[in-house]
């Protein structure tokens, strides 16, 4: 079962993460054709080579996106995908185009997520007060508009910090550790000139000290809305060979959804990033031992800890402890989130994501800078939708 | 613009009126799957253990522990601006499902998972009754 590992990542664009972007605005459509546009030139190829997209929503249309998109860039395509999957959009492009790719009825996918600011609509639809509740849907025969939505349980802070109490009152609950993790991520982030916290670095007494959103989450551990994006773009094991860096296999990958509100999960400490992971280890004929680094979505602290141990870098329970025997920099003895993770680049929407894959394609090309891990084979990358509703995996290697 | 946030109310469907119903009631009725035995929360039309349509309506005892909380100390919507402190909750009753609900009546130093809460009926309107929970 799976991949062979013939498709690779060959070419990456990022946007620079800002909080206060003071660039031109740009449609989503103008956005997809730039990041193309970057992430061709950075592989080698030619715009005549896609053939393939993976796309998620954009601003300028609702339904028919893919063909939207095509059109804009010209480009016809045999294989196209709208990814409705949150935080855990860009791996699901990843391995989506892999397969793709596999299968022969595509040689060149973009994957693009972009999300700087669009121009202002001259005339913008009526404000709704229902679009203050986000990623719940206030429809009618909605089970989150009339279960949760009147109950105030919506949005992504609240959910999270339901399972950090969880894990509190099953496990234990180390606040410091939890720091930590900030700290030592956001020390990469200081690395790295894309980031938003870029030579921002913060210590425990920071991050402990910055104001509780919901109980147990702090400030610092919860990620900042940014304007960025970024694209990667995969080919056939042929095209990849002949491009500008070492190709970035996509040897593993898994794919996990089981509720959207963690209210109905069945166990609130156990999530879906466990059998995508192993999903993803199996084919890639991995162990969690092996990787040289990790980059795993991190919405909130609480995210990582829960991936450290469902993806088998720890047991269950061990998280905590993991964090705090470990020095978890680039230069560490376990890299996690080498750039900084969203908790320093921000998160650009649902593009956040995004910055892990690119991250994971940087290293193992060797093009990391100063953040770079010597000797980078094989690194995990994960992603998150939702409130821990639907979680996915890829192992990526290079050569 | 000046936008109006209105406590957002359910509107039942014909699907989980009984649910509403037996709380303006005051009780608890959950669905119970006559094929493979187990509750069913929220309501619907099909089993989500089995896919059975064969659902009927039971009165739950109201017996339920608190599973998890969080106290949100900034609003997570609009909406809920003058409810601040929010102590959203997740309860688990004794018939094993689990509810998204709010604690009321209670200080936020004696909240505890795993504590047994009771139910409380909370007239929102002629039409909605919500239900919260509060310390056993
Ligand atoms: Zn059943």
């Amino acid at each position: 079962m799976g991949l062979r590992g013939d498709a690779a990542i060959v070419g990456i664009a990022e946007y620079p993460h800002t909080r206060k972007y003071d660039g031109e605005r740009k449609f989503t459509l103008s956005q997809w054709a730039e990041l193309t546009r970057m992430a061709l030139h950075d592989a080698g190829l030619e715009p005549e080579q896609i053939d393939g997209v993976c796309c998620s929503d954009i601003r300028e249309a609702g339904m028919f996106t893919p063909a939207t998109i095509v059109e804009y860039l010209g480009r016809p395509v045999n294989f196209a995908e709208r990814i409705d999957l949150g935080g855990a959009n860009a791996v699901g492009m990843v391995w989506r185009a892999a397969a793709a790719i596999e299968l022969g009825i595509c040689d060149v996918v973009v994957c693009a997520l972009p999300s700087l600011p669009t121009p202002r609509d001259p005339s913008p639809p009526p404000p709704s007060p229902e679009m203050f509740f986000g990623a719940s849907s206030a429809r009618w025969g909605s089970p989150q508009g009339e279960f949760d939505i009147p109950y105030g349980n919506l949005a992504q802070n609240c959910g999270y910090a339901m399972i950090a109490q969880r894990y509190g009152a099953q496990y234990g609950y180390d606040a410091e550790a939890m720091a930590k993790l900030v700290v030592d991520q956001r020390t990469s982030g200081a690395a790295n000139p894309n980031a938003a916290f870029f030579r921002s670095p913060v210590t425990v007494d920071d991050v402990l000290g910055s104001k509780v959103i919901a109980d147990p989450l702090h400030m610092l551990e919860i990620v900042m809305p940014v304007a960025g994006g970024g694209a990667v773009v995969l080919a056939s094991r042929e095209i990849a060979e002949r491009c500008n860096h070492r190709p970035v296999r996509v040897t593993g990958f898994g794919e996990h959804l089981t509720i959207k509100t963690p209210t109905y999960a069945e166990d609130l400490c156990v999530t879906p990033v466990g059998p995508a992971s192993r999903q993803a280890f199996a084919m890639a004929g991995v162990v969690p031992g092996e990787v040289d680094a990790a980059e795993i979505y991190d919405c909130y602290t609480i995210t990582v800890l829960l991936t450290l141990e469902d993806a088998g870098f720890c047991a269950k329970g061990e998280g905590m402890r993991f964090i705090r025997e470990h020095d978890l920099t680039f230069g560490g003895d376990f890299p996690l989130n080498t750039h900084g993770g969203q908790l320093s680049m921000g998160q650009a929407g649902a593009a956040g994501g995004m910055t892990q894959v690119v991250e994971a394609a940087r290293q193992l090309m060797g093009r990391a800078d100063v953040r770079q891990i010597a000797g980078c084979n094989t690194v995990y990358v994960s992603g998150t939708g939702g409130v821990m509703s639907e979680q996915s995996a890829l192992i990526l290697q290079g050569g | 613009m000046e936008m109006k946030f209105e406590r957002p109310l359910p509107q039942e469907t014909p699907v989980t009126r009984p649910f509403w119903q037996g709380l303006r009631d005051g009780c608890i009725r959950l669905q119970r799957c006559d094929d493979c035995g187990r509750w069913v929360f929220y309501p619907r039309s099909h089993c989500p253990h089995c896919l059975s349509e064969a659902l009927s309506w039971h009165t739950a005892s109201g017996s339920a522990t608190l599973y998890t909380y969080t106290i949100a100390r900034q609003p997570t919507a609009p909406h809920f601006a003058e409810e601040v402190p929010q102590r959203i909750a997740v309860v688990e009753l004794e018939e094993g499902v689990r509810l998204t609900t709010t604690l009321v009546n209670v200080a936020d130093g004696d909240i505890r998972i795993g504590m047994a809460v009771k139910p409380v009926f909370d007239r929102c309107s002629e039409d909605v009754t919500l239900l919260r929970f509060e310390p056993a």
